[in-house]
């Protein structure tokens, strides 16, 4: 059974946070941080070769993690498998033991460090999601019988700032149709952005983890708001960030404080935290929160 | 239209490195459309291969190069220089290359590089808009191509990544989800985003394809 299923639909504040397997073959480092997590966290979300970068694979962290005793959330993007190598990926984590699954489109390899791959895409997130379900019916996407089949507790991702937000939500609707029961937000920092989205989505029978990411100074803070869609971090954050002699901790505060004022506004269902790079704060700002 | 693009020179001169005596075709459609095999380019291209060296027996302009009896006229006319040359250029689409190669016992080479099936949006101004994916889905999408607009093909709407209507692949491309969403409010048929589309089979499109009219008892509707 899922620990994240079970905290969620137990109504628990469900808490998962984000890591990356390593790009080589010493998984040492990404192991010890993930297990500085111990069970303040729900689950970990293993990244599926995150923004189009070379890596270990998703599946190979995820096994790792269970032998920790840990539970991961498996992400699989459509860019750079096939339905034949989804599906596969799909057995294999049934057999690992994974529970739970994030079904993502995946950023486009020219973003990458191998910017030269073809970008595969022959399904979408929605598509994944659907050979997901099919799968645990006992058959594959053909309707060839299985020798076994998985269940994942299955999620996939929104943007509550995306522009035009309705979009967004024919596309989250399609997803739950498709079989997801969670949803994992795109970084949010302005609480009135969450009161709208919790407004738009309250027909919506499903989970929202709000994204957090911490900031680590102005000058990050202002590169996002710039360059990744869906991100806005309001001016007020950044001259707090500006006007701090510890940007990096006053960053870990703000996280904390955004998710003990989404927690008591009951805005969301947990937070999904996303360190980009300083996993090792995750507990900081756990803390923080007071989590 | 197939739109096309001269290679580079040196790219050009590397295949003809033993070769002397050179045919050049063209083509008078898609190729001379967009100035990369009509009869001006191929007279530039002449004196260029002249100053590098080369001797050009003969060029034709067919008419359409990609289709095989033109070709062979026009091939026809000209037999003598064949005859002689060491090697032929052909400044037409990737089809149309083939088709004069499969004419000829010299090698022919690509003059061109084909990129796209394209709209001609202005003299000199070309977009790439249908990728003949086999089962057209512009029913669904208020007449914007998914398959080609968005640079992942998405079926189910976009990805999270358009900033301000942009493609995050390359934000001098609309996000052609935003435009279908649009369009469809326009048209108002927003409903028909809300269904899930399948994955598209691919087993339909397996290359290479081939039509044939005559035993199809022709491709209009009956
Ligand atoms: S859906 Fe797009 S690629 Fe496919 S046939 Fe129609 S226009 Fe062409
Ligand atoms: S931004 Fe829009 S056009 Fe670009 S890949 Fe995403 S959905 Fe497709």
């Amino acid at each position: 059974m899922s620990m994240l299923k079970t905290a969620l639909e137990n109504g628990e504040f469900a808490v998962t946070a984000e890591l990356a397997p390593p790009k080589g073959t010493d998984f040492s480092r990404a192991l010890q941080i993930a297990e500085t997590f111990g069970d303040r966290v729900h689950a970990i979300n293993v990244t599926d070769f995150q923004s189009s970068t070379l890596k270990a694979s998703s599946l190979a962290m995820c096994k790792a993690l269970i032998d920790l005793g840990l539970e991961p959330v498996l992400q699989i993007t459509g860019r750079d498998r096939n339905r034949i190598a989804i599906q596969g990926e799909m057995l294999s984590a049934g057999f690992f033991g994974v529970k739970n699954l994030l079904a993502l489109t995946g950023d486009h390899p020219t973003v990458g460090d191998n910017p030269g791959a073809k970008p595969v895409y022959d399904l979408d997130s929605v598509g994944i999601l659907q050979a997901a379900k099919v799968l645990a019916s006992g058959v594959d996407m053909s309707g060839n019988k299985l020798e076994g089949s998985p269940s994942f507790f299955l999620g996939a991702s929104v943007t509550p700032e995306y522009d035009p937000i309705e979009l967004q939500l024919i596309k989250m609707e399609k997803k739950i149709k498709a079989g997801a029961r969670f949803f994992q937000t795109q970084a949010v920092y302005d609480i009135k952005t969450m009161e709208k989205f919790k407004e738009m989505t309250k027909h919506l029978n499903t989970k929202i983890l709000v994204g957090i990411i911490p900031l680590k100074s102005a000058g990050m803070a202002k590169f996002m708001n710039k360059n990744i869609p869906g991100i806005n971090v309001p001016d007020h954050l950044i001259d707090r960030l500006k006007n701090s002699n510890d940007p990096v901790k006053e960053g870990i505060k703000i996280a904390g404080e955004l998710i003990v004022e989404l927690r008591e506004k009951n805005l969301c269902d947990g937070v999904h935290i996303m360190a980009i790079g300083a996993e090792e704060n995750i507990p900081l700002i756990l803390d923080e929160a007071g989590l | 239209m197939i739109i096309s693009q001269n290679k580079p020179f040196e790219e050009i001169l590397g295949f003809l490195k033993n070769s002397e005596k050179i045919v050049l075709t063209g083509c008078g459609e898609c190729a001379s459309a967009c100035n990369s095999g009509g009869e001006a380019e191929l007279i530039a291209i002449k004196a260029k291969l002249e100053d590098a060296g080369k001797q050009v027996l003969a060029f034709i302009v067919p008419e359409t190069s990609c289709n095989y009896l033109l070709v062979r006229r026009d091939l026809k006319k000209i037999k003598e220089s064949i005859d002689e040359a060491d090697a032929i250029v052909s400044f037409a689409c990737g089809d149309g290359v083939q088709t004069v190669a499969k004419q000829v016992k010299i090698p022919v080479y690509p003059g061109n590089n084909t990129l796209f099936i394209g709209e001609v949006e202005r003299v000199g101004i070309f977009s790439e808009a249908c990728r003949a994916c086999g089962d057209c889905v512009l029913g669904l999408t208020g007449g914007i191509c998914p398959v080609t607009r968005c640079a992942k093909s998405l079926l189910n709407g976009p990805c999270g990544g358009a900033k301000e209507g942009k493609c995050e692949v390359n934000p001098e491309n609309d996000c052609a989800w935003i435009l279908i969403y649009e369009k469809l409010k326009e048209l108002d048929q927003v409903y028909k985003l809300t269904e899930i589309r399948e994955p598209k089979d691919f087993s339909k499109i397996a290359y290479p394809r081939t039509l044939n009219l005559r035993n199809s008892g022709g491709g209009a509707i009956k």
